[in-house]
């Protein structure tokens, strides 16, 4: 089974974020950069499969500058076999998910693959959208938020598990397909050492937005970017004993807050 | 002002709060209000959209509809925005709606602008903000396309009654049955009347402290007494400890909420828990230690053990509603 897995390098989630002196962005500076963490679900069942078939490549493709280079060789020591890596600077400044979503469809649509997984979202900028615009690019069917897949042994449909409000849908999908991967799927493999050292030799395609033939220009662009009002430390609820904190905590809900 | 077109959700068999929030949102920043409602035996719903706000309700009713399957319905909606022209299309940015919207936009070849907290115009466009890094910053975003959709995070915008012309049009689309290639088999859905943690007002969430799954039942009980638009939620810690179900996990790999009113309990305040309740109105920590960073962040903290406080605080909260 060949599948392709679009990732993404985001800020690790301990980040604190600040905002840089012109208001568009953040300080990149001193920030750890990690594989999406919905991403890391995406690889993992991508070998998985992989392993379960016995057969077949995993592509990583991700668009990001030079640092993304860090979360691919992560993947390839994961155990991933090949990665496409579009780095243009000037591009990914400005990048938003349909001009990501075009520069990705562009690398995959050479690509053979029975599944693209994407992550459910990128935790930077929690848009949740590159997939489907993706699937669109691409002609395919798109299934988010997926907990459990199991491919039919000739690869030619899956079923799929889908969280949905409440509970869950199980879904059959003719592939391939674009499943994005939701916590619950799987547990992410760390890489091992001697992955890690293969994964240096693995290769790496490096495509400039050029050589894609895409000139995208974004549908939406941020304007200003700021830090939510700091929250001040309120009020410890005094008492004699934990009734009586109760008690007052009742109160303060009602009379100050009135929440109650 | 540009029209608006709004997607009504139906969710076992009622229209959604959130739907009602954007539709007295689109009528307050005037212009022609249009809401569409698609599904199976819908039609009877529509006039409620009237009551806030909406001129004109698109019913497009069909078996076909019965389940929601994102291009059938991605089909049908764009169908009616072809007819109405609208310059912009709201959606609420429930469970469906992250799934519906990001698709029907890339249909109309535009951007979206997914879960945001706030709007306003500018001449002809509207503008929005959306939290991004799980709410550790904000952002202001432009949609340059025609139009702009916009999925609007639940709780955002209060409802208000303000009635519309609310006439009603029953819509037959044509669907391209080809594409059409996934086939929802079941639907299993607990029957739980709570809300989801995204739309509740109030979620009494547990932690670490809560020490085991059968404890949660307590926390239950607080929300229930608070009433039908509570619900629990619960940490990371909790969720990966086998307790509860993921989808109960708030915080930067879980949902993002913002309810009225969030009352952690034996959560500690670890930064990616904090990003996805941090915007909640009113916060309230229950932590013996006082030293937990979640107090920091909270407006009414009670140091003590959960096991003491939750139980009183319940017969407190029952009382006080009577
Ligand atoms: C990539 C990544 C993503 C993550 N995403 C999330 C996320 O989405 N959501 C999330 O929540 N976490 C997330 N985390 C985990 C996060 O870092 C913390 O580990 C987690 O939030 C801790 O959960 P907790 O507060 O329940 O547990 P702890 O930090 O162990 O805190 C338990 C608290 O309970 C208190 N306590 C114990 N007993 C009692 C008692 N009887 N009465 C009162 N108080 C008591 C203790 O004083 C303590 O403060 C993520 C971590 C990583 C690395
Ligand atoms: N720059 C990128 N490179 C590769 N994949 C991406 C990129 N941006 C988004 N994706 C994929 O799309 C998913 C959703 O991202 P988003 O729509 O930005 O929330 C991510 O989890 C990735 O799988």
């Amino acid at each position: 089974m060949n599948t392709v897995v679009c990732m993404k390098q985001v800020p690790d989630t301990e980040t604190l974020i600040k905002i840089n002196a012109e208001g568009t962005g953040i300080v990149t500076e001193g920030v750890k950069w990690v594989m999406g963490p919905y991403d890391e679900y995406g690889v993992e069942e991508a070998l998985q499969q992989k392993e379960k078939f016995k057969a077949g490549k995993v592509t990583i493709v991700s668009l990001g500058p030079d640092r993304a280079i860090e979360a691919i060789r992560t993947g390839l020591a994961m155990g991933a076999d090949t990665a496409v890596h579009i780095n243009d600077a000037a591009f990914y400044e400005k990048a938003d998910p349909y001009a990501t979503a075009s520069a990705l469809a562009a690398a995959i649509k050479d690509l053979e693959y029975d599944v693209i997984f994407c992550g459910k979202q990128a935790i930077d900028d929690d848009s949740g959208q590159v997939p489907a615009i993706l699937g669109e690019l691409l002609g395919l069917p798109v299934i988010t938020q997926v907990i459990k897949l199991e491919v039919a042994d000739d690869k030619s449909k899956a079923t799929v598990t889908r969280e949905v409000e409440g509970g869950h849908a199980i879904i059959d999908v003719p592939l391939p397909a674009i499943l994005t991967a939701q916590k619950g799927l799987n547990e992410p493999r760390y890489a091992s050492l001697p992955g890690i050292m293969k994964a240096k030799k693995k290769p790496v395609d490096v495509k400039t937005v050029a050589d894609l033939g895409v000139s995208v220009e974004p549908m939406t662009v941020i304007k200003e970017m700021s830090l939510p009002p700091a929250r001040q430390a309120g009020k410890i609820i005094e008492g004699e004993d934990a009734a009586e904190k109760a008690k007052a905590l009742a109160k303060a809900l009602h009379e100050e807050a009135k929440l109650i | 002002m540009p029209g608006i077109l709004i997607y009504a959700e139906v969710q076992k068999g009622e229209i959604k709060k959130g739907s009602f929030e954007v539709t007295s949102k689109a009528k307050e920043l005037g212009g022609e209000v249009s809401a569409c409602i698609i599904g199976s035996g819908v039609e009877a719903l529509a006039p409620e959209l009237a009551k806030y706000g909406a001129d004109k309700i698109y019913v497009v009713d069909g078996p076909e509809f019965e389940k929601y399957e994102p291009e059938a319905y991605v089909q049908a909606f764009a169908q009616v925005a072809e007819k109405v022209k609208p310059g912009i299309i709201f959606t609420s940015a429930t469970a469906q709606g992250k799934d519906f919207t990001p698709a029907l936009a890339a249909r109309l070849k535009v951007g979206s602008i997914s879960d945001c907290v706030d709007l306003s115009m500018s001449g002809d466009k509207a503008v929005a903000k959306r939290p991004m890094y799980a709410g550790k910053a904000y952002a202001m975003v432009e949609a340059v396309g025609n139009p702009q959709v916009f999925s609007i995070r639940p709780n955002s915008f209060p409802v208000n009654e303000s009635a519309g012309a609310g006439a009603i049009e029953k819509v037959t689309v044509n669907l391209d049955s080809s594409k059409i290639k996934t086939m929802v088999k079941s639907v299993e859905i607990a029957a739980s009347e709570e809300p989801d943690q995204t739309e509740a007002e109030i979620i009494v969430s547990g932690g670490r402290g809560m020490k085991g799954p059968e404890n949660f039942k307590m926390l239950e009980d607080l929300a229930h007494t608070f009433g039908p638009t509570a619900t629990t939620g619960a940490s990371r810690a909790a969720v990966d400890a086998g307790w509860r179900d993921h989808a109960y996990q708030v915080g930067q790999t879980g949902k993002t909420v913002s309810p009225n009113l969030y009352i952690a309990c034996g959560i500690s305040g670890a930064i990616q828990h904090l990003a996805g309740m941090g915007t909640s109105k009113v916060i309230v920590a229950i932590n013996k230690d006082p030293e937990a960073p979640i107090f920091t962040k909270a407006d009414f903290g009670v140091v003590d053990d959960l096991f003491k406080v939750v139980p009183p605080l319940t017969e407190e909260v029952k009382k006080i509603k009577g």
